[in-house]
């Protein structure tokens, strides 16, 4: 692979990842917010895969493969499973952020991501370096979504959004943190999240809504 | 001045004039077919002007000065864009004032005289367009110049010519993400400046909802043929810059005939397709509820930002 066309791919990833990131902070109903989640899920990949592909590295591609398995098949699905049952379709009615002035603060979040991450990338330029801020804002994106967002379900994709962009940093950083933690890192993630969908799914039995904001009293 | 820039001051202003009316109308004629209607024909907003211009205008009392001079503005304004944005050769005529503030600046000019005047008639359906149009403008006008400057970014220069000459240069461009970014921003902010669908209905007459139509309800006669005319001008110079920007293959490099033809050829089917595929999407899409129209423009914004961004960090 040439060293533009590395460059090019690499940064249209990238342009993937925080595009889905916006969008999930954009869309209010949940179903197509998970659908956007498993999209990341497959530039994330896709990213590995040039990873890859560009430093001739056949563990870097099992990575890159277990990561489209979990983010764009496994995840999404889980949290689709958590969907069914529910009358109708959720939607992000009221975020405590109104959608418009949650995707300013999604402005001023990449900036500050890009001003906190120079010096990570002047220790080392590279093109792959030059591409940290994105994953930085991608995390600052999930944190924002996790707090600003009422429902169960889309706090949950805020989490795997600051997940995702955490691993898309380490892969940025390093090219890969060793196939063992970042099996570990899969495992812990999978797990988290096989207990919340079951806790939101026992939510929803016991007060009919994912709204956490109900959960501020204490009931008999 | 070189002759490649004369070439395009004579002819951008003449092809804009005359095709802009047919471009609407063939936009009507999609919808309506599409729609399963047979349609009015594509040479009927040009019939519609004919006999707008033959009638005597008429203007409500009470108005001032502001409400007459504002579709000559409108015109005016339109026809200096047309004239200096390199569509059909890459010179401009004048080329220092094609420049990425000039050109937005002249386009936000006419949309405020159009407020004015809306404001300056003093009835209900003229102020509630106007401001309508200017919390729109608020928005549109800032993601305009940034989506429009993540390209200047690479080039070192607003120029407009200089961004699609190089452009021109370095065709693996156009698929980066700084330019995906302002492409889609820039497309957003289009439909939202040109008063189309999800935005404002451009088919509807007297409707709660309507923002564009609003403000020009009380002209008549030959200064609503101008307002009609100036409005069909714009959507085809914003079509023609989204389409010179990020695709400009085509547009003509040397002074020679075949060039300059093929130029323009080129510069027709751009914009032509350009407004089919805005046609046949709004068959498919509804108005969008005023109090939602903010947020889509400020995902607009955060794009455009975003692709600023990116060509600093992504370089």
């Amino acid at each position: 692979m040439s060293q533009t066309l590395y460059v090019q791919l690499l940064d249209l990833a990238c342009g993937a990842l925080l595009l889905t990131a916006v969008l999930v902070l954009w869309r209010r109903e949940v179903a197509v917010i998970i659908r956007i989640f498993a999209l990341q899920g497959v530039a994330l990949a896709a990213l590995v895969a040039v990873l890859a592909v560009h430093e001739r590295s056949a563990e870097l591609g099992a990575v890159g493969v277990g990561i489209l398995v979990l983010r764009a098949g496994v995840l999404p699905n889980l949290l689709r499973r958590a969907l069914v049952g529910f009358p109708h379709t959720p939607r992000e009615t009221r975020p405590v952020v109104n959608v418009s002035a949650s995707l300013l603060a999604a402005a001023v979040l990449a900036l500050i991501a890009y001003a906190v991450s120079q010096p990570l990338v002047a220790l080392a330029p590279s093109p792959a370096t030059h591409a940290i801020p994105v994953g930085m804002a991608v995390v600052l994106i999930g944190f924002f979504v996790l707090v600003t967002r009422r429902r169960a379900l889309s706090q949950l994709v805020g989490f795997l959004l600051m997940d995702n962009g955490i691993t898309a940093l380490g892969f940025l950083t390093t090219s890969g943190v060793g196939l063992v933690v970042e099996l570990g890192v899969s495992l812990d993630v999978l797990l988290a999240v096989l207990v919340l969908q079951i806790l939101t799914s026992r939510m929803r039995a016991a007060f009919g809504d994912t709204d956490l904001d109900e959960l501020r009293e204490l009931h008999d | 001045m070189s002759s490649l820039g004369v070439i395009s001051g004579v002819v951008q202003p003449l092809l804009v004039i005359a095709g802009s009316p047919l471009l609407v109308g063939m936009m009507r004629q999609v919808r309506a077919r599409m729609e399963g209607r047979a349609g009015a024909g594509i040479t009927q907003p040009w019939r519609d002007l004919r006999k707008l211009l033959r009638k005597q205008s008429v203007s409500p009392r009470g108005t001032t000065k502001v409400f007459r001079i504002a579709p000559l503005v409108l015109v005016a304004t339109t026809l200096v864009v047309a004239a200096i944005i390199p569509f059909v050769t890459t010179a401009s005529a004048v080329d220092p004032a094609a420049d990425l503030f000039a050109v937005v600046a002249l386009l936000a000019l006419g949309t405020v005289a159009l407020a004015l005047a809306g404001l300056d008639t003093g009835t209900a359906f003229g102020g509630m367009g106007a401001s309508r149009e200017m919390t729109i403008i608020a928005l549109v006008e800032p993601t305009l110049l940034v989506s429009i400057f993540a390209l200047s970014v690479r080039v070192g220069s607003t120029n407009l010519a200089a961004i699609i000459t190089s452009t021109l240069h370095d065709p693996l461009r156009v698929v980066s993400p700084v330019s995906l970014l302002a492409a889609v921003a820039l497309a957003v902010v289009i439909i939202a400046e040109t008063g189309r669908l999800p935005v404002d209905n451009p088919s509807t007459h007297l409707e709660l909802t309507m923002v564009h139509e609003a403000m020009v309800l009380e002209y008549g006669g030959r200064d609503l043929a101008l307002v009609e005319l100036a409005s069909a001008m714009r959507l085809t110079v914003f079509l023609g810059l989204l389409a010179n920007l990020f695709i400009p293959w085509g547009i003509a490099t040397s002074a020679s005939t075949l060039a300059v033809l093929a130029g323009i050829a080129l510069f027709v089917i751009k914009v032509g397709l350009l407004s089919v595929l805005l046609a046949a999407g709004e068959v498919f899409m509804a108005k969008l509820r005023l109090f939602r129209v903010p947020e889509l423009l400020a995902g607009s914004f955060l794009l455009a930002l975003l692709a600023v961004a990116a060509s600093f960090f992504l370089a």
